[in-house]
């Protein structure tokens, strides 16, 4: 991106002036080398979405932002239903509510060390991943809807877990407002053989060791110490996100004239939040997020089964459950005056500071949890949400690495075989069903984590707590 | 993820454009044109109509858990029929690397080259 464009209003931030259509700036977190590798399409999208209709204060990108479509993957925005705001599918990406969620094991290192290969083979024979894949739960008519408006709290109910760990999950395991007759048989068939699957691409389940603490208070609250093993789930609501993304895009496309919203390209399609396709999107979309929510309970629930066949000794016991592709209702403060505000998330995390009151009671002091996933060779961070990021972004930080190259780049330049040999040889295992994901997946293909959590760190957007190193790695 | 197919006509761009999408999974050569489906499609326009199409195609790959390697496209205007071939997925033989989400509106556009050879074009998200 051109430095050029930008005004640098502080280290961390940049923004973009309004022009033209702009309602309101375009700010972008990133360090220098950051924003110089970033995208120039980053620059047209945030100025594009800073032009929608009703949105508040800022269209903000996060320091992993690049390329999405419509709004950029790492995109904030806030909409005002009172001053005609919009809520859009492309806002919220295909993959509604992807998400990380992070398990305590109360192992350490050294319990995994002679049992790390049956550990993950175990792990990928319990846990579907890949293209195609399958789950052994089949839900019909009935009980897809009742998943659907219960979430990761239906999943406890049958048998996949247990009660308390509903309350470390953001919306406490259940996103109300789900209307499941929003959802098209379509979507649900996709969905009919898909829960407790991982998904392909990005996806995975990793065991990991926690190398390092920055933040001593808060890793304390959130019980984690080096040396510790913990497990992270990265996938989303698989099929049935992906179709309500994909006909919800149209229905908003088709409609934005009638409404009277004047795209500048129909990838921004969107809908007035209080109109009859915005509301049926909000119903439709707050289901899907319990999809995700009751996905990531069963392969919770699948991974505690593998540990118990192996390492007996292992409890299994989250530490949070964070979304990344979002729009959700939340109060902030709009000119020192709290405002209800429909904050679209895409390929960002929610980052509440300490003393919010959405946060379970062991939390509420210190902040949530925000969980940060890297590539599979790299790392991943845990960082913790402060009280100067709700002052920033509605309360947001990044989401990953984000990618610097292409899959097709990517598949020329690895061989997969020789990644899972050469990642083997510095302790890691990787299991897939396909060497060319692998080879597409390959940690060089994505921007240096370490850079990305940095900025958060400094900017404020939320503040380092621990550092994950991978030890086995499922691939979606 | 972008894709773009070229052909004589709007109907084989977009033919091109369903194997550039395969490709996208998997290489379509390893995928056997065995078995059969009919799929039918309606839009406003030609590039809604590729987004359809395309679409159409994502969900009958996820529902019947296909890959698809052979595309025959008919139909003028609004309307689109088409005949594909391929195979139920095999993780082994196909080594399926991403799974499509969907075809998104980003950098879409079916239309005509000065020498009349059309272009279909757009991202697809994995």
């Amino acid at each position: 991106m051109d430095l050029n464009l930008l005004k640098r209003e502080s280290e961390f931030a940049w923004h973009i002036e309004p022009q033209g259509k702009m309602r309101v700036p375009g700010v972008i977190y990133a360090s220098e080398s950051l924003i110089k590798e970033m995208d120039h399409k980053v620059y047209e999208q945030v100025s594009n979405v800073a032009a929608l209709p009703g949105i508040v204060d800022a269209s903000y990108a996060m320091p992993d932002a690049h390329w999405g479509y419509g709004f950029p993957i790492g995109g904030v925005a806030a909409f005002d239903a009172e001053r005609g705001g919009i809520v859009s599918a492309g806002g919220v990406g295909f993959d509604i509510s992807c998400g990380v969620r992070t398990l305590h094991t109360g192992l350490k290192r050294e319990d995994i060390e002679a049992v790390k290969k049956p550990l993950a083979d175990a792990l990928f024979h319990k846990i579907p991943a890949g293209v195609g894949s399958t789950g052994r739960i089949r839900l019909e008519r009935e009980e897809m809807d009742e998943m659907l408006s219960g979430g990761a709290a239906w999943a406890v109910q049958h048998g996949f877990g247990q009660r308390e760990d509903l309350e470390r999950i953001e919306e406490h395991g259940s996103m109300r407002g789900a209307r499941p007759e929003e959802v098209s048989d379509h979507a649900k068939k996709r969905q009919r053989d898909q829960m407790g699957t991982l998904g392909s691409g990005n996806h995975y389940l990793e065991v990991q060791q926690v190398t390092e603490i920055y933040d001593a208070e808060a890793a304390a609250a959130f019980n984690l110490t080096a040396g510790d093993i913990v497990v992270s789930i990265h996938c989303g609501s698989r099929g049935l996100g992906h179709q309500l993304g994909t006909e919800f895009l149209k229905r908003m496309a088709i409609n934005a004239s009638e409404y009277g919203i004047e795209l500048p390209d129909r990838e921004l399609a969107c809908a007035p939040i209080d109109s009859p396709v915005g509301r049926s999107y909000l119903g439709a979309m707050r289901a899907a997020i319990n999809c995700a929510l009751a996905n990531r309970q069963i392969i919770t629930h699948l991974a505690r089964e593998a540990f118990s066949k192996v390492l007996p000794q292992a409890r299994l016991s989250l530490l949070y459950d964070v979304s990344h592709n979002t729009c959700k209702v939340e109060e902030h403060a709009v000119n020192g005056r709290p405002t209800r505000l429909f904050v679209h998330r895409k390929g960002a995390t929610r980052a509440f500071g300490p003393g919010h009151a959405d946060l379970p009671e062991a939390l509420r002091k210190i902040g949530q949890p925000v969980l940060i996933g890297g590539s599979m060779g790299t790392a991943s961070y845990i960082l913790v949400g402060t009280k100067q990021g709700e002052a920033l972004p509605f309360s947001s930080s990044c989401h990953g690495a984000g990618r610097a190259m292409s899959r097709h780049q990517a598949k020329r330049k690895w061989q997969g075989r020789k990644l899972v040999d050469d990642l083997a040889g510095s302790g890691i295992l990787i299991r897939s069903r396909s060497m060319r994901g692998v080879a597409e997946e390959a940690p060089g293909a994505y921007k240096d984590v370490s850079a990305v959590v940095d900025v958060a760190d400094h900017a404020g957007l939320s503040r380092k707590v621990a550092r994950l190193k991978p030890l086995v790695c499922v691939k979606g | 993820m972008g894709i773009r197919g070229f052909g004589n006509s709007r109907n084989e761009a977009f033919e091109q454009a369903a194997v550039a999408m395969t490709a996208v999974i998997t290489d379509p050569q390893t995928v056997d044109a065995t078995k059969e489906i009919e799929i039918s499609c309606e839009a406003p326009d030609d590039e809604l109509l590729l987004v359809d199409w395309l679409n159409a195609l994502v969900y009958e790959m996820a529902t019947r858990k296909m890959l698809f390697s052979r595309f025959e496209v008919d139909g003028t205007g609004k309307r689109l029929h088409a005949q594909v071939w391929g195979e139920t997925v095999n993780s082994d033989k196909h080594q399926p690397a991403v799974e499509v989400k969907g075809a998104t509106y980003t950098t879409l556009h079916v239309g005509p080259h000065t020498d009349g050879t059309w272009v279909a074009q757009c991202v697809v998200d994995v």
